[in-house]
């Protein structure tokens, strides 16, 4: 079995420090450096570590936490999902060191303890600083694919901006995870700011359908046939009556878009994967909901650890469970150089 | 099939469209450079009025941001979703295999082939005539 959602816990900016270059070392002392625990996991919140995952003193899980995880489920393999906040920084060159720095960090106090554990490479903000990034991290083929949050960045995924990222994906054959989370340049909302953890949380699937609609109208998967792209904890039900919305209004105003030559439907089931923690179905709408979903071959068996999240009754087949994770990520079985 | 005699080819100037009544059926006719052709005025969606549509070029891209515009004047829009159909073929443009919309055979015909017909036809004058 795969676990291709898992959340290593950074307990503090400290812990962060050894793995700093000296001037973001520095700067955390000197700018009073606090923290970047995102709005979107509050570090108290079940959403963010389930109670039975808790430390002592209701403190962040560490590694031997997870180890004692991978154990009982018995993966074989789990992909490291960091979702410290580092898209938080608003100065480029800082986001990009502390992104250094917290892929240092998964390397050396995660991925180098446990040969079963793989891990997203988390990207920096800037289209730049993105590439140098898998550059630097792409030899290590413990790095399975590179992570963005799926909100509030500044641009929306498919636009052209972007693309030397996708180049640089396609490149080393690593898949892109659009996970969720904002990194807050923009409202979660297209309505605006909302006020509560509530609408934060249930306005991820939204920010999911835009940034699919990005990809697939900009035309990313055309200029990058084989580009595959991981949906995060982005639930799944929403997809199928999404993409039928899109097909509609694609019938009429394709001629927009002219590189679209096939219906989006076609093309988001050819490339978008999707971890099926949370699956966002009661468990009598299960078998509905993958009849409609029709995408047997794309979903990946995640726990989503140590998020809280009640357990869904998808069918534990081995395709689900490792064959769909082993068909999408070609380095599963790679070591460090 | 019968021959329906629609109207003068000069009453159907090029650009123009013209809606005529036929076995039953209503149809649009276009003449695109001096070629006549017919489609039923019906779109296999839900059965707009295609007559009504405004009409457009092909616009077609192997890469995005690349457009490749031609054909101005042959892809006509229905009025109700915007659905494109080629008017040489009634074939859709999003999907030209499974959704099209009934294209009937057109043509011009001089006056003298066209005695037998109840139209009042003028010998020496060209018609537009529409397979049905």
């Amino acid at each position: 079995m795969i676990d291709t959602d898992l959340h290593p816990m950074l307990p503090s900016l400290e812990a962060l420090r050894p793995h700093l270059e000296p001037l973001w070392a520095d700067a955390i002392a000197q700018r009073g450096l606090e923290g970047f625990e995102s709005q979107s996991y509050p570090p108290n919140s079940p959403r963010t570590v389930a109670p039975q995952f808790r430390a002592a003193k209701g403190g962040f899980p560490a590694l031997p936490a997870l180890q004692s995880f991978l154990d009982e489920t018995g993966a074989t393999h789990g992909i490291l999902n960091c979702l410290y906040g580092v898209q938080l920084i608003f100065n480029a060159d800082m986001n990009a060191g502390f992104t250094r720095g917290l892929n240092d960090w998964i390397r050396a106090e995660w991925l180098a303890h446990d040969t079963r554990l793989r891990a997203s490479i988390i990207l920096p903000n800037e289209p730049e600083h993105a590439v140098a990034e898998i550059e630097r991290l792409a030899p290590d083929h413990r790095f399975v694919q590179a992570l963005r949050l799926v909100m509030g960045n500044e641009l929306q995924h498919g636009r052209r901006a972007h693309w030397p990222i996708y180049e640089a994906l396609i490149r080393h054959d690593l898949p892109l995870c659009l996970h969720a989370g904002s990194a807050y340049r923009q409202p979660v909302t297209s309505l605006g700011w909302p006020s509560w953890v509530m609408e934060d949380a249930a306005a991820s699937q939204q920010g999911f359908q835009s940034a699919l609609a990005s990809l697939i109208t900009e035309g990313v998967f055309v200029r990058f046939p084989t580009l595959r792209v991981v949906f995060a904890e982005s639930g799944c039900t929403w997809l199928p009556a999404f993409l039928w919305r899109l097909t509609k209004t694609w019938k009429g105003v394709r001629f927009e878009i002219p590189w679209a030559a096939e219906p989006p439907t076609d093309t988001a089931r050819r490339h978008i994967w999707l971890t099926a923690t949370p699956f966002d179905a009661p468990d009598d709408a299960v078998p509905a909901a993958l009849s409609q979903l029709n995408m047997q071959d794309r979903l990946l068996h995640a726990s989503d650890w140590p998020h809280a999240n009640d357990p869904t009754a998808l069918p534990r087949t081995e395709k689900f469970l490792r064959d769909n994770a082993i068909a999408l990520y070609p380095r599963l079985g790679g070591t460090s150089p | 099939m019968v021959a329906h005699v629609v109207a003068p080819a000069a009453a159907i100037p090029p650009g123009a469209r013209h809606i005529t009544e036929a076995a039953g059926k209503r149809i649009v006719v276009f003449n695109l450079d001096g070629e006549f052709f017919a489609l039923a005025d019906r779109c296999p969606h839900q059965g707009g009025p295609l007559s009504g549509g405004s009409v457009m070029g092909a616009v077609h891209s192997e890469c995005p941001g690349e457009y490749a515009y031609d054909r101005r004047g042959e892809i006509l829009r229905c009025p109700w979703h915007a659905w494109e159909f080629d008017i040489r073929t009634g074939r859709s443009v999003f999907d030209p295999r499974r959704v099209k919309t009934r294209a009937y055979e057109a043509r011009t015909a001089c006056g003298a082939e066209l005695q037998a017909e109840t139209f009042p036809v003028r010998v020496e004058e060209r018609y537009v005539v529409v397979e049905v």
